[in-house]
């Protein structure tokens, strides 16, 4: 029965990690940027929220109104900017660039709220609370919401960008950015919108895991970047529905790793991962191998 | 390649293929001399004077090593802590067993080395970014395995023993003689690495690799080599690290830290130079000292310096310089010289 639960866990977790996974996968899908901010971003998200609540005293859900809007303007000037000009000069220097801006936003983060870690929402209802199948599974209410949010985000996203125009004008952008500059579009406000969805999705996934965890400075890449990478590495890249496969891949793997040891939770899932690496470079939902 | 490197008989009279400007003797002499002072220090400044320097080494080394995966290999790798992390924990498990750390070190880097070839087997399946991930989560899972140790120390650490019973001053003398030769011969191997054949395969990535590729470069093989080599550097370094703070943590020898001073000291200093990790690292410890009372923000100023440079001014300062003097201190390209010996028409990084 606990081993029913480790996996009934784990595919709830998974939800999580592919609300982690959605933000990078659009950037690398769309830009080709692979931001290593990513998690970093998801911290400020949160201790963004910790903020407005202190000084605003909104109930915690409402503060996400503020903070996943002012998360995408934060995300379309950072694509206008520093990443668009870091992109019209090399793959590298995009890299270069994010690492420096996570390194900056950690370590900046540290300096001015310290190492303490703090959660979001403690006494809400919805945090707190869980329901029991049989007397030995437990479930948390906020994985069960958490994991139906990253469901439909996947869903919203594979709408957004297949069926609405926008979508597609985003989609044109990542094949071909000149082609869509001689039909008439800026590919480049093009892009800031994406990055701006894509920083909506790093914002909700910084406040779900701020609400399921605790948020430290280094959370966002100790946990949060690596665990989304390693759910869309195992899922397949440039795949939103392998994304939230692979995610429960990882939520599975670390939470019977826990269950063997309670100090391999995080070893457990990574081991899946290099064993993806090996045997499906590709992922487990892409077809082709990658080029 | 016989084309550029037959420089004995000119081909067409007055012209001249040569490798700097100037003579590269007076480099050596120079390298030399600076290396001959710098081995003396111990005899002539204070110990917390080594100390810093024996800090410089370790970034110098780092950086140089950082310098080949980015500057030329085009390898951004953000686990190189990996290697710091085993190449401490090589010297302190070599120690329990009785050894010298001092001799431990050398074994260190080879065993780095070695350590490297299933690593760049696992992550040279991904791709630039995604490369760069892999490699940090691959430092991490190895962390994590290594704290299941508890003979080594286990999560915490433990400190380095084998080194009781020298005198304080003789420690750090030693220490900082084994952080020089450290150095010396990282910046030699760089230095040799890019002037053989090698060094054409990764200037060509550098500039375009998609050309280098469709001249015949193996570009696969030349990555591996530099992985391998950068995974030594980096392991001397760390075994570095762990002789000269006395105590191997592995939250600290494997902190991504270790990646992000790398990293800004060569972008800083100049990505695809040589010149440019010396550059950087004096920029890195001239900032670290005189920030050293308010904790991190000597790596948030260094950041925010290195992404201005990366967008900015992409061969960093070395790049600056270079531009508007022509200097090289560690010629590895070779010029042309026309009949009418105009130094400024050249032939740059052929």
């Amino acid at each position: 029965m606990a081993w029913v639960n480790a996996i009934i866990q784990g595919v709830l977790t998974g939800g999580l990690y592919a609300l982690f996974a959605c933000g990078l996968s659009l950037m690398f899908g769309v830009m080709k940027v692979v931001n290593l901010a990513h998690g970093d971003l998801a911290v400020v998200a949160g201790y963004v929220a910790i903020g407005v609540i202190t000084v605003t005293h909104i109930p915690v859900l409402w503060s996400f109104l503020i903070v996943i809007p002012v998360m995408a303007v934060l995300g379309y000037v950072l694509q206008r900017t520093i990443l668009q000009s870091a992109l019209d000069r090399s793959v590298i220097t995009t890299l270069l660039v994010t690492f420096g801006l996570s390194v900056v936003i950690e370590n900046g983060l540290l300096q001015f709220f310290t190492a303490n870690s703090r959660g979001l929402g403690s006494g809400l209802a919805l945090v707190e609370d869980s329901f029991s199948i049989g007397p030995q599974i437990q479930i948390a209410y906020l994985l069960v919401v958490i994991f139906a949010v990253a469901v439909v985000v996947l869903l919203g996203l594979q709408y957004f960008l297949s069926g609405s125009k926008y979508g597609r004008l985003i989609r044109a952008s990542a094949d071909d950015t000149e082609a869509v500059q001689l039909a008439g579009a800026d590919y480049r406000h093009v892009f800031g919108i994406a990055a701006a969805v894509a920083f909506a999705t790093v914002a909700l996934a910084g406040l779900a895991y701020g609400m399921y965890s605790q948020l430290d400075p280094t959370t966002g890449t100790d946990t949060i970047l690596l665990f989304a990478f390693a759910a869309v590495v195992i899922g397949g890249l440039g795949s939103l529905w392998g994304t939230l496969l692979g995610g429960i891949v990882l939520g599975v793997a670390q939470q019977i790793g826990a269950q063997i040891n309670l100090s391999d939770e995080v070893l457990a899932g990574y081991l899946v991962f290099l064993a993806i690496l090996v045997l499906r470079p590709q992922g487990l939902t892409a077809r082709r191998t990658q080029s | 390649m016989s084309l550029v490197t037959d420089t004995s008989t000119p081909p067409v009279a007055g012209f001249r293929v040569t490798r700097s400007r100037r003579s590269v003797a007076w480099t050596g002499v120079g390298a030399l001399a600076v290396v001959v002072v710098l081995a003396l220090f111990p005899y002539l400044v204070y110990s917390g004077t080594t100390t810093i320097l024996v800090q410089a080494f370790i970034v110098l080394t780092l950086a140089s090593m950082w310098n080949l995966l980015a500057g030329y290999a085009g390898l951004v790798s953000v686990g190189q802590q990996a290697f710091v992390g085993l190449g401490a924990y090589f010297v302190l498990i070599l120690a329990i067993h009785g050894a010298s750390p001092f001799a431990a070190l050398p074994v260190a880097a080879l065993g780095c080395g070695v350590a490297a070839l299933p690593m760049w087997w696992l992550v040279s399946r991904l791709r630039s970014g995604y490369f760069a991930i892999a490699t940090w989560v691959l430092a991490a899972t190895i962390m994590l395995i290594i704290e299941k140790f508890s003979s080594i120390g286990g999560g915490t650490g433990m400190p380095l023993p084998g080194l009781a019973g020298l005198s304080p001053a003789l420690l750090t003398a030693y220490t900082y003689w084994a952080g020089l030769a450290v150095t010396v011969v990282a910046m030699a191997a760089v230095y040799v690495l890019l002037r053989g054949r090698l060094g054409l395969v990764l200037t060509a990535i550098r500039d375009d690799e998609v050309a280098a590729r469709s001249s015949g470069a193996r570009v696969g093989l030349a990555r591996l080599l530099v992985f391998v080599v950068a995974g030594a550097g980096c392991g001397a370094a760390g075994a570095l690290l762990a002789i000269s703070q006395l105590q191997v943590q592995p939250s600290a020898v494997f902190s991504v830290q270790w990646t992000a001073e790398m990293a800004f000291a060569t972008i800083i200093g100049g990505l695809g130079t040589i010149e440019g990790p010396i550059i950087g690292t004096a920029v890195y410890i001239v900032l670290q000292q005189t920030l050293a009372s308010y904790n991190a923000w000597y790596l948030i100023v260094l950041g925010l310096v290195a992404i201005v440079v990366a967008l900015y001014a992409r061969r960093g300062i070395w790049g600056l310089v270079d531009t508007h003097l022509s200097v090289r201190l560690f010629p590895v390209g070779y010029w042309l010289r026309t009949p009418g010996d105009v130094d400024r028409r050249s032939v740059r990084d052929v």
